[in-house]
């Protein structure tokens, strides 16, 4: 297996050109919503407003303006699907079609997809959709066939501030370290890196430098796996058959005594 | 501007206008640089900042006027002896100006010389100005009188011409304390833009203002630099050209000029544009940046033309060898030193011949044709004017990869929809021609930075598409054949004109492509007696005709037959310092600092050891970049008083296409408006001149016509302050992006963007329709309601400030109406630049 590899987006460069958002399209052959026929959003600059089948990039804005505009920051992050090192997509997937490659990424196979829609409820970051013209689930690849031949996916190739890097996992922490180290040291203390570490799903290998509380860029603070439950409904079934066969055996003393 | 301390960014937002030249300020802030963005709006370039200070549109000059008055001021600036070093040898401060030059402190407002205008020519009464000036008063002190002796004979040679061109040099006094010295008439021009001034001005809060100051302040001097990077909202104004001088000017007195991370950035607007101007496709200037020949001064014959162009010291004293050389391009060997080298033949102008007065002509009828090669006039500024010009042609040609709104204004244009125009009344024939894409022809573009690259053919354009190249060279070869056999003498330039293109690939030649590299060769130039020997720099150009070259600037570019220096891609390697001088090629001489002579002080030792970037090594100028310098001129050598060319200027003399080989403060001559900028008030406004009686340019021009009407001052049914720009996700007139659904998606609808104070007082809501007024015209736009919009204080008063993104027109994926519907044609007075960036108008819920 070759080295994990990933993205690290550092939001505090992004200027929010949608670059990567066209260049994921071109080079993956996705359409444009309503062949381009939109209605603008009213909210910010953002009018492709999610990550689904056709979107596989997207750019937030946030704008966060006090009244009086003593205080303003307009907030850009592109998001991407987390490559999660304990991906519930992957998980839940009933017909195999979602694997793990060699990179440690999660990649949806569209040949093997059935479009059940499993993976859509199972991902935490709502990044997966249906794609309408191949009628399956669909998203980020990290470009697996630019990887395959040695080249960086399109969005990063593409992204003039360096705000997404591509490279092995273990580069970019050690790149996101220093970036978070620069930012505090300059004063900007809100700076924190998202999903670097194994406690988030056991790491993410797409993660972010942040300066506001996830749920700011519509981020889950405490992303769970589908099968977190499975411990507590496991005790939960235990203790129903516990109870239904107390109650069974309760039940039948009452009807032998009944028939007495 | 990687190698800037501190950046400021001002009529320009280039996160999302140049999203991919914003890498380098990016890397700079990455390494500790402070990033600064003055701007009415809270933009994406805002969003990376360290500071955005927000200024009304139309009031640049008053806050850079501020920076340079808080910069003279300053304790620091007055005790660094670097500054005093710099200004002092490197600038015009101590050349002492004419008694009879009064500044706008003594006349209220204007200049010395200001007169009504009157035409000059009855042939063209379309030049626009309200006023001119005089400008005679402006010049320098002579030291001594006397007109030059009487001219010599014509050449060549031509240096005896040039030489008796000679006056004295001017008076100067490197004390400074001379009243009529530059520096003491800029400390009086500019003492009355204070802070308090700034704040009543621009609306800027007095407190970011001094915040600003302060940090390109701390970020200047001997061991530091900031740049300044600016776009076409300091162009488009009726004082555009000021603006940009007065940045210069601030600049010069910070030693902010040809040194490493310092300089004011043009941020040219297409990919080519540097490249259009150099290679010009402007009305008033021919290759290289000399005047085009003109009906109107003294240009009757050659000799004429160089006495009146050609300034004797520095190197513009090399003028008639690059006009020489020019001719012969144009008219190989028919032109010959008997007929003055076919002068007579070229074309002269007229008048002002630029965009706004010929749309004037177009709707006067004085215009038969035009060729429209990726413009989109029918979008364009007062659109209606534009297109009812477009309709009183006898015909159009619109080369364009779709059907622009240009190309079926005749057909659905509002004016059609709302039956004031018929089609069957437009008499215009209209030819559409599909064009090919970048990717499907070699060619070279000049970027901002001045620098050459070459682009590789990828693939044929589909179907009948073909490139601008094909175009034109098939467009002359026909027109050649059609005037081959005339007789008349006005068709004697057009018969000579040298035009030899063909390719030699047999494919691209049965397609009828040209060859590019034939036109580099031509742009570049040759030995005429030698055509396979390409000439390897300026320095080689003759004015006896022995060299061709069509622009003299691009000299070099092309050296050899098998060395076409803009295709290089060789960076220089990771952490080197260096210039990047093996990736392409940047005029002039591969040259990437323009004057950096300067990055060394008067003996030619870097200033710091972290600025270095050129230096005097005791035998020779060196460094990382092309010394800008003649390379073996000794740093403290001397100036010869009777020498010419750059013999006049000495040794520290680093502006060497000046005549006195310095920058220059104060502009004695080459203005229309002013030899120091002045804030006037867009042609309209809300708010009377805080600063000056006079209210806006006295000199500006403007076009009086139908549908052209201007708001007076203060204007009650037009009072909030608009300006127009750029979307990333579009480009221009939409032209290049409304038939791009990936494009279209992210950016799918015509908006106007407004303050949530403006709204609610309107009662409009976010996504709203609105109606957008001016004079000229109303629109409708959704309300993008955003506090990145805000209410601004002027003079006491307060004032909405709006603005809408001009991308959109009639055709296309994604279509509304041109916000262009609302501009004026009315404009600056030196390059007839409109004013597209400040006016007023009303906003209503539609």
């Amino acid at each position: 297996m070759a080295e994990p590899m990933g993205f690290f987006t550092d939001t505090t460069v992004c200027i929010g050109c949608k670059a990567c958002e066209v260049a994921c399209k071109e080079w993956n052959e996705l359409p444009a919503t309503n062949g381009g026929h939109g209605t603008l959003s009213g909210d910010s600059y953002d009018n492709t407003r999610q990550l689904d089948g056709i979107h596989w990039r997207h750019v937030k804005f946030i704008e966060q303006f006090s009244p009086d505009r003593s205080q303003g920051r307009w907030l850009m992050m592109s998001d991407v699907c987390k490559h999660c090192v304990r991906a519930g997509c992957l998980e839940v997937c009933p017909t195999g079609a979602i694997i793990r490659t060699e990179f440690d990424t999660v990649v949806i196979q569209s040949d093997m997809c059935n479009g059940c829609r499993d993976c859509i409820g199972a991902c935490p970051f709502g990044v997966i959709g249906v794609n309408p013209v191949s009628g399956t689930a669909q998203k980020c690849t990290l470009c697996y066939d630019r990887m395959k031949v040695g080249l960086e996916p399109a969005c990063a190739k593409a992204c003039p501030t360096k705000s997404i890097n591509f490279g092995t996992i273990v580069d970019l922490k050690k790149m996101a370290q220093a970036r978070l180290g620069q930012l505090q040291q300059a004063g900007e203390s809100r700076a924190y890196l998202y999903g670097d570490d194994e406690s988030m799903l056991g790491g993410l290998n797409s993660f972010y430098l942040l300066v506001d509380k996830p749920q700011i860029y519509g981020l889950p603070p405490d992303p769970q796996l589908p099968s977190r439950n499975l411990k507590a409904s496991a005790v939960w079934s235990l203790v129903g058959a516990v109870v239904v066969g107390f109650m069974s055996v309760f039940s039948f003393r009452n009807r032998g005594g009944g028939d007495v | 501007m990687v190698d800037s301390d501190c950046v400021v960014i001002q009529g320009s937002n280039m996160a999302e206008c140049h999203p991919v030249a914003f890498r380098w300020p990016m890397q700079a802030k990455l390494k500790g640089a402070k990033l600064i963005h003055v701007d009415p709006r809270f933009t994406r370039t805002s969003a990376v900042a360290d500071i955005h200070a927000p200024i009304r549109a139309g009031s640049d000059v008053a806050f850079l006027g501020g920076l340079v008055n808080y910069v003279l001021q300053s304790e620091r600036w007055k005790r660094d002896a670097f500054f005093r070093e710099f200004v002092v040898n490197y600038t015009n401060a101590a050349t002492i100006v004419g008694d009879e030059f009064k500044d706008t402190e003594d006349l209220d407002g204007v200049f010395s010389g200001l007169m009504r205008y009157a035409p000059s020519i009855k042939e063209w009464p379309l030049d626009g100005f309200v006023g001119q000036y005089d400008t005679r008063t402006w010049g320098y002190a002579p030291a001594a009188s006397g007109r030059p002796s009487p001219p010599p004979p014509a050449g060549p040679p031509f240096d005896p011409l040039v030489r008796s061109l000679l006056t004295p040099p001017p008076r100067r006094d490197e004390t400074l304390q001379h009243t009529r010295t530059v520096f003491q008439i800029v400390k009086r021009h500019f003492s009355r833009y204070t802070p308090e001034m700034v704040e009543r001005v621009t609306g800027c809060p007095k407190e970011t203002f001094l915040q600003v100051a302060e940090t390109i302040l701390a970020n200047s001097g001997r061991d530091r630099t900031t740049s300044f990077a600016y776009a076409v909202a300091w162009t488009q104004h009726t004082n555009g050209p000021q603006t940009i001088g007065c940045c210069a000017l601030l600049q010069l007195l910070l030693g902010n000029i040809g040194r490493p991370g310092a300089g004011v950035m043009a941020l040219r607007g297409h990919a080519s544009i540097q490249g259009s101007t150099d290679v010009p496709t402007l009305y008033h200037s021919i290759h290289g940046y000399m005047n085009h020949p003109s009906a109107l001064k003294r240009h009757d014959s050659l000799r004429d033309w160089l006495l009146t162009e050609t300034t004797p010291r520095g190197y513009w004293a090399n003028t008639p060898k690059f006009m020489v050389s020019y001719l012969k391009s144009m008219y190989g060997a028919a032109a010959t030193k008997e007929n003055d080298f076919g002068y007579d033949w070229h074309p002269r102008i007229i008048g002002d011949h630029s965009h706004l007065p010929m749309f004037v002509a177009m709707n006067e009828g004085r215009v038969k044709g035009l060729l429209c090669i990726g413009q989109n006039p029918a979008t364009s500024l007062n659109a209606s004017v534009e297109r009812k010009g477009l309709a009183r042609l006898e015909w159009l040609v619109v080369k364009d990869n779709w059907l622009t709104e240009t190309a079926t204004f005749w057909q659905n244009s509002p004016e059609i929809k709302s039956g004031q125009l018929r089609s069957q009344d437009i008499r215009t024939e209209v030819f559409f021609f599909p064009a090919a894409q970048v990717a499907e022809y070699d060619g070279s573009f000049t970027n901002t930075q001045r620098m050459l690259q070459w682009h590789f053919k990828a693939a044929n354009p589909p179907g009948d598409c073909r490139t601008d190249l094909w175009f034109t060279h098939q467009l002359a070869r026909r027109l050649k054949k059609m005037y081959a056999e005339s007789t008349l003498p006005r068709d004697e330039g057009f018969k000579h004109l040298v035009w030899e293109y063909d390719s030699d690939d047999p494919h691209e030649r049965e397609r009828g492509e040209p060859d590019a590299h034939k036109i580099l060769k031509e742009i570049n130039g040759y030995y005429t007696d030698q055509p396979d020997r390409h000439l390897a720099g300026f320095g080689d150009l003759k004015d006896d005709g022995s060299t061709t070259c069509a622009s003299w600037i691009y000299c070099g570019v092309f050296p050899a037959p098998d060395r076409n220096l803009a295709a290089r891609k060789q960076a220089d390697p990771p952490g080197a310092p260096g210039a990047q001088l093996d990736w392409g090629w940047a005029w002039p001489a591969n040259r990437r600092i323009l004057y950096n002579r300067a990055s060394a002080d008067r003996e030619g030792r870097p200033w710091s050891e972290r600025k270095k970037w050129v230096w005097w090594d005791g035998a020779k100028w060196t460094g990382y970049d092309v010394p800008d310098f003649a390379p073996n001129k000794a740093p403290l050598s001397k100036a010869a008083p009777d020498a010419i060319g750059l013999d006049a200027l000495s040794g520290s003399d680093p502006f060497i296409m000046k005549p006195d080989g310095v920058g220059w403060l104060y502009v004695p001559s080459g203005l229309a408006d002013g030899p120091l900028p002045a804030h006037y008030e867009p042609a309209e406004s809300p708010v009377p001149n805080p600063l000056y009686r006079q209210q806006s340019s006295p000199v500006l021009k403007y076009w009086k016509l139908d549908g052209n009407a201007l708001a007076p001052l203060g204007d009650s049914r037009f009072p909030h302050i608009m300006t127009t720009y750029r979307l990333t996700e579009h480009y221009l007139s939409g032209a290049m992006s409304r038939w791009s659904p990936w494009l279209t998606e992210l950016q799918p609808e015509f908006f106007v963007e407004i303050s949530p104070e403006l709204a609610a007082e309107k009662g409009i809501g976010n996504t709203d329709w609105i109606a957008v007024s001016t004079p000229r015209g109303r629109i409708r736009a959704k309300a993008l309601v955003t506090r990145r919009m805000r209410v601004f204080t002027i003079d006491g008063r307060t004032v909405h400030h709006v603005g809408m993104p001009f991308h959109w027109g009639y055709q296309g994926l994604s279509t509304g109406d041109a916000g262009n519907e609302l501009t004026a044609l009315v404009g600056d007075p030196n390059v007839s630049i409109h004013e597209g960036k400040a006016f007023v108008c009303n906003v209503e819920k539609a």
